[in-house]
C-alpha cells in the first residue's frame, strides 16, 4: 500500500503517493528529478547523498521517504539564492574544492551543518566534521580549505 | 608562462558540479526506460548446474530474464584482452557466464524490469543451483601443486611469466657483493573505489540501427571499439558511445566491463532504453582491483654504500580473468621501474602473471609503478639500516645525476630528465630533516614511538610510443586526437579524445589552446567523452592527457596558426614572410607596422565567407592532430613523513607530510596541486586502512565501504606540497604527469616513517595496511624473537 507524504522541498510544497520503502534519496533524484544528491554507498558512509532536513545534514539514502513527512529539505538544488552561489559553493570554486564533483553537493551541504554550529572552524574541526563524508579525489586538503574559507567570510 | 599557462585559472567545470548539476550515467532519463540488475555468483568457484528464473520472470513489472545462454547465442562476444606480453594464455570470459563462475560477484543471469526496485526483487527470486569447486585467492599459493586448476590449457594457473633486466649483470653484483639486503613483501589488493559506482545505459534506434551507449568510462573510444570488434557486433559508423560527467575512475574506468555489453544487448532486445547503475556493493566485487603482489626481492652493494644489483620475483594476482589491460601492469609498467632514481646497474625483474578466484586486477592508480616504488624505497631503507647511514643520505649517494639525463636505465627506460638531489635537498629543506631527526631522538629518549620517512620516486607517465607499446603486447597505439575547430565567429572548439574525470581538462586544455592562439579563454570551450563528436581517442590514464592530449592540441593549433598567417598575410596584401603571428594580441600584422593587422577573428571569418583566399588556400579553419609521443615522460618525486606511533593502542598518528613533486612545466598550479594532494591520500591509504579482503574460501570479506576503508577527512593533518620544474624534452609542452605521483610516493613515504619509528623495537618490516593489530603482532614476534 502505498503512502502518502507531504513535505517542502527546496522551499515548494510537495505532496506525493510512495511506496512504503522508498529511499529519500530515490524519491529526490526518480520522483522530482533533483539529481544534485549522488548515491555513493548504499550504507550512510560515504555521504555523497546528504541534504538537509529541517536544517539537519542527513544523509538520503538511508531515511525512508515517509520519514521525510511534514519536513522541510533543502537538496543542492536549492541552496543558492537569487544571488547566484552561496558562499560555501563559492569558496569550494575559489579553492579548488572539488575535482571529479561526485561527493560535492554532499560535502557543501555538510558544511552548511558545520559552520551553523561553529562559523569559526578551524582545520581541524572541519575535518572531525567531514568524517561522515569521503571523497576519494581531493585528499580534502581544498575541501577543508573551501570551508574555512567560507566560515570566516561569514563570521568576517 | 603564457596568459593562462602557468597560471592557477579557476575551473570552469566548477559550476554545473556545485549546483548539483552535474550529468553523471545515473542521472540520466530516457522516455521508456527499463532498469536492469545483474544475478551474481556468491561462489567463489562453482559449476553452474541450472538457473530457474520461472519466479522472477513472473513478477509484476519484470520485462524480461536472460541467462547466459541467452546471451551467448544471441551474438554476445566474450570479453578480449587488450595487452598479451608473448605466450600469454588467456581464460575465457564471457559477458555472462553459461556453466562457471570464477568469482565472488561473477554474472549469471541479468533481470530487465520497469523500476530498479522491482529489478533487485527479481535477482532475488532467481534460483541458482550451483556445484562448489575448489578455489584458490593467493597470487603466489595459486602456483602450488596442490592448488585448483582453473583453466583448460593454463598449467599451474600461470598466465604468463616475463622477465627483463641483464640477469649476468645481477649475478655479477651479487656475487661481488659488500653486503645484500632481502625483503619478502606482499602488496596488497585494493579496490579503487571511485565515488561513482559503474553504470551504463543504452538507447536503440530500430529504424536507424543506430546504438547510443552511455558509460562511466575513462575512454569512450576504445570502449566502442572492443564493443563493435568483439562483444556486441555493431559497426563502429552505428555505434556511439559517451562517457559524460564520470566521478572518478583512478583506472577502474579505464577497462571494458560485462555490463557495458550488457545493457545495450537488453535495449536493443526489448526495444527500448534501459540503465544499469551499479550498488556500492557491485562496484567493490566487481570493478577491477589493483596491485596484489607477492614479491621476492634483494639488492646488493658496496661497502660504501652504491647500490650494485637488484633481483626482483614477482607473482601478480591477475584475478579469474584478464582484463582488459592486466598483463601490462606488473610488466611493462613495474619491472621497467625497478632501478628507480638510482643508477644501480645490475637490475633483473620477474614477473608470474597468476590467475585465482578473484575479481580481476587491473590498473588502479599508479598501476605497477606504486608497486616497483614501495619495493627499491623499502629495500634502501633496509640498506641503511645495514649499513647504518642515514636513509636521505644514502639515496642521494646512489641517485642519478643531473647531468646524466637522458639516462638509459638497465630496465628498458630512457629517463627524459630529472635533478633528484635538488628534488630531495627542497624536500629535506622543507621538512627541516634535521629538526625531525632531533625531535625522533628528543621523543626517543622519552620512550615515545617517532619516525621519519624519507623516499625518492620515479614514474613513467603519459604512455606511450605506439610501436614501442606494440612491440611490448599492447593491440592498440596510445597516441591521442586533438581538434582545434575555429568557428566563423572566432570562437573555438576543441576536441579531445583524452577524458576528465576530474582532472580538470576543461579548463587546463583550453589554457593551453588559448595561449597558443592568443585568444581570450573565453572563447574557447572543450569537448571530450562522446565518440559522436570527437574522431578518436585513447582515453585518459597513466597521467597522459597533458603530456599526449595536450601535445596533439598544441600541433593542431600550429596548424590553424599557419594557416591564420597566410590568410592574414593575403587580406594584408603582403607577402607571408613579411607579417607575424602575434600571440598576446592574438592577431596578424606587418612586420615593424603592428598597424597593418587583422584581428584572429577577422581572418576566421574570412577563411568561411572564403570571398578572398589566397590561391590554393581552402575555406574554413578548423585542424586535427594524431600526437604520437616520442618517449614517456618521467615525473619525480620526494616525499617526506613523519609521525608517532603510540606504544599503547599502535595506532599511527601522522605529524607531518611535506611533498615536493617535479612534473615538469605545470599548466594549472592549483590543479597540479590538487591531484599531488589528492593522490598522496590515496598512497597513504595503502599504507594505513585499505586491503580488499578475501577469506581463504574465497569468500569476499569487503563489499561495502564499512570494511573497505577509504580515508577520511583526518587522516592526515595536512599536506604540504611544493615542486620544482625540470621540463620534460620529449614534448612540446615540456610537461611530465601530474597524476599518479602523490599516490606512488605517499605508501612508501608512510611504510618508512612507521618503520623508522618501530626501529628500537627492532621490527623490520610489517605488512600493509599498516593497522594496530598488525604492528602490534610485529612488536610482539619481535619482542618474543630477541627474549
Amino acid at each position: 500500500m502505498n503512502h502518502r507524504v507531504c513535505l517542502k522541498v527546496n522551499g515548494e510544497a510537495r505532496d506525493v503517493e510512495v511506496e512504503p520503502r522508498l529511499l529519500l534519496c530515490h524519491l529526490l533524484r526518480d520522483e522530482l528529478g533533483l539529481t544534485g544528491a549522488n548515491i555513493g554507498c548504499d550504507t550512510s558512509q560515504c555521504g555523497s547523498c546528504t541534504v538537509l532536513m529541517d536544517g539537519k545534514a542527513v544523509k538520503s539514502c538511508t531515511l525512508l521517504a515517509v520519514q521525510a513527512d511534514g519536513c522541510d529539505v533543502t537538496t543542492i538544488e536549492g541552496l543558492a539564492g537569487e544571488n547566484g552561489l552561496h558562499p560555501i559553493q563559492q569558496a569550494f570554486w575559489d579553492n579548488h574544492g572539488l575535482q571529479c564533483g561526485f561527493c560535492t553537493p554532499g560535502m557543501i551541504l555538510t558544511a552548511v551543518e558545520i559552520l551553523d554550529r561553529n562559523p569559526c572552524a578551524s582545520d581541524a574541526e572541519v575535518r572531525h566534521g567531514l568524517e561522515g563524508n569521503l571523497c576519494r579525489c581531493t585528499g580534502y586538503e581544498n575541501i577543508v580549505k573551501s570551508i574555512v574559507a567560507a566560515g570566516a567570510r561569514e563570521s568576517a | 608562462m603564457g596568459r593562462y599557462v602557468g597560471h592557477s585559472v579557476k575551473r570552469r567545470e566548477d559550476p554545473r558540479f556545485i549546483q548539483g548539476k552535474g550529468r553523471y550515467v545515473a542521472n540520466l532519463e530516457l522516455h521508456g526506460m527499463a532498469h536492469v540488475a545483474v544475478k551474481r555468483s556468491p561462489y567463489p568457484h562453482a559449476r553452474v548446474v541450472g538457473v530457474d528464473s520461472s519466479a522472477a520472470a513472473a513478477m509484476d513489472g519484470v520485462i524480461a530474464v536472460f541467462t547466459g545462454r541467452d546471451f551467448a547465442d544471441g551474438g554476445c562476444g566474450a570479453l578480449p584482452c587488450g595487452w598479451l606480453v608473448p605466450d600469454t594464455k588467456v581464460p575465457e570470459r564471457p559477458v555472462v557466464v553459461t556453466d562457471r563462475v570464477m568469482h565472488v560477484g561473477d554474472s549469471v543471469a541479468v533481470v530487465v524490469a520497469e523500476d530498479p526496485y522491482t529489478a533487485s526483487d527479481a535477482v532475488e527470486a532467481i534460483e541458482v543451483e550451483y556445484e562448489s569447486l575448489p578455489s584458490v585467492v593467493d597470487a603466489r599459493g595459486t602456483t602450488d601443486a596442490d592448488a585448483p586448476q582453473l583453466h583448460d590449457g593454463i598449467e599451474g594457473n600461470v598466465s604468463y611469466y616475463w622477465k627483463l633486466g641483464d640477469s649476468e649483470a645481477c649475478k655479477q653484483a651479487f656475487a661481488e657483493a659488500d653486503e645484500t639486503v632481502e625483503l619478502e613483501l606482499v602488496n596488497q589488493r585494493l579496490i579503487p573505489t571511485a565515488m561513482e559506482p559503474r553504470a551504463a545505459a543504452a538507447s536503440w534506434d530500430a529504424a536507424s540501427e543506430e546504438m547510443t551507449v552511455w558509460t562511466t568510462s575513462q575512454n569512450p573510444h576504445p570502449i566502442r571499439l572492443l564493443l563493435s570488434a568483439f562483444t556486441l557486433g555493431i559497426p563502429e559508423s552505428k555505434l556511439r558511445v559517451i562517457s559524460p560527467d564520470v566521478g572518478g575512475g583512478f583506472g577502474s574506468k579505464i577497462f571494458h566491463y560485462p555490463e557495458e555489453v550488457i545493457v545495450p544487448w537488453v535495449a536493443r532486445q526489448i526495444g527500448r532504453p534501459a540503465k544499469w547503475v551499479a550498488t556500492r556493493t557491485e562496484s567493490q566485487m566487481t570493478d577491477s582491483h589493483g596491485r596484489d603482489h607477492v614479491t621476492v626481492a634483494r639488492l646488493a652493494m658496496k661497502s660504501d654504500g652504491t647500490f650494485t644489483g637488484l633481483d626482483v620475483e614477482t607473482w601478480a594476482n591477475q584475478g579469474a580473468y584478464l582484463s582488459t589491460f592486466a598483463p601490462l601492469i606488473p610488466t611493462a609498467l613495474y619491472i621497467t621501474l625497478l632501478a628507480g632514481n638510482y643508477r644501480t646497474k645490475g637490475v633483473f625483474g620477474r614477473v608470474h602473471g597468476t590467475l585465482t578466484n578473484t575479481v580481476p586486477v587491473d590498473a588502479y592508480r599508479g598501476a605497477g609503478r606504486p608497486e616497483a616504488a614501495y619495493l627499491v624505497e623499502r629495500l634502501v631503507d633496509l640498506a641503511a639500516d645495514r649499513l647504518g647511514r642515514d636513509p636521505l643520505d644514502l639515496r642521494k649517494q646512489n641517485a642519478i645525476r643531473k647531468e646524466e639525463f637522458p639516462y638509459q636505465t638497465p630496465v628498458a627506460f630512457l629517463y627524459d630528465s630529472g635533478d633528484y638531489d635538488r628534488l630531495m635537498s627542497t624536500a629535506a629543506a622543507n621538512a627541516d630533516y634535521d629538526g625531525m631527526r632531533r625531535a625522533q631522538e628528543e621523543a626517543r629518549e622519552e620512550g615515545r614511538l617517532r619516525g621519519v620517512g624519507v623516499v625518492c620516486c620515479i614514474e613513467a607517465s603519459g604512455p606511450a610510443p605506439s610501436a614501442v607499446a606494440g612491440s611490448l603486447g599492447s593491440a592498440v597505439g596510445f597516441w591521442e586526437s586533438g581538434e582545434v575547430r575555429v568557428h566563423p565567429t572566432g570562437q573555438i572548439s576543441v576536441f579531445t579524445g583524452s577524458h576528465t574525470h576530474g582532472q580538470g581538462h576543461e579548463t587546463t586544455l583550453a589554457q593551453v589552446v588559448a595561449d597558443e592562439l592568443g585568444v581570450p579563454l573565453e572563447s574557447v570551450e572543450v569537448v571530450h567523452g562522446d565518440t559522436g563528436r570527437i574522431n578518436f581517442g585513447m582515453g585518459t590514464y597513466g597521467s597522459r592527457s597533458a603530456c599526449v592530449g595536450g601535445s596533439a592540441l598544441v600541433r593542431s593549433a600550429e596548424k590553424v596558426r599557419a594557416k591564420v598567417v597566410k590568410i592574414g598575410a593575403h587580406l594584408l596584401e603582403a607577402a607571408e614572410e613579411d607579417v607575424v603571428y602575434d600571440r598576446d594580441a592574438g592577431r596578424v600584422h606587418v612586420k615593424g607596422s603592428p598597424d597593418r593587422a587583422k584581428a584572429f577573428g577577422e581572418i576566421a571569418f574570412a577563411a568561411y565567407t572564403a570571398h578572398n583566399l589566397p590561391e590554393g588556400v581552402e575555406p574554413g579553419l578548423d585542424f586535427v592532430s594524431f600526437y604520437d609521443p616520442e618517449n614517456f615522460t618521467f615525473p619525480a618525486s620526494s616525499h617526506i613523513c613523519e609521525v608517532e606511533v603510540c606504544p599503547e593502542t599502535w595506532q599511527v598518528r601522522i605529524l607531518r607530510y611535506v611533498a615536493v613533486d617535479d612534473v615538469g612545466k605545470v599548466i594549472n598550479p592549483m590543479i597540479v596541486e590538487g591531484q599531488i594532494q589528492g593522490g598522496v591520500v590515496q598512497g597513504v591509504g595503502q599504507a594505513l586502512t585499505e586491503t580488499a579482503g578475501y577469506a581463504e574460501d574465497g569468500s569476499f570479506l569487503t563489499g561495502t565501504m564499512l570494511e573497505y576503508a577509504v580515508p577520511r577527512a583526518d587522516l592526515l593533518p595536512g599536506i604540504e606540497v611544493d615542486r620544482i620544474e625540470t621540463p620534460s624534452p620529449h614534448n612540446p609542452l615540456g610537461v611530465k604527469g601530474a597524476g599518479e605521483m602523490g599516490t606512488i610516493a605517499a605508501t612508501p613515504a608512510v611504510a618508512n616513517a612507521v618503520l623508522d619509528a618501530l626501529r628500537p623495537l627492532g621490527v623490520k618490516h610489517v605488512e600493509l595496511p599498516l593497522t594496530p593489530e598488525r604492528i602490534w603482532r610485529a612488536v610482539r614476534d619481535a619482542q618474543s624473537a630477541a627474549a
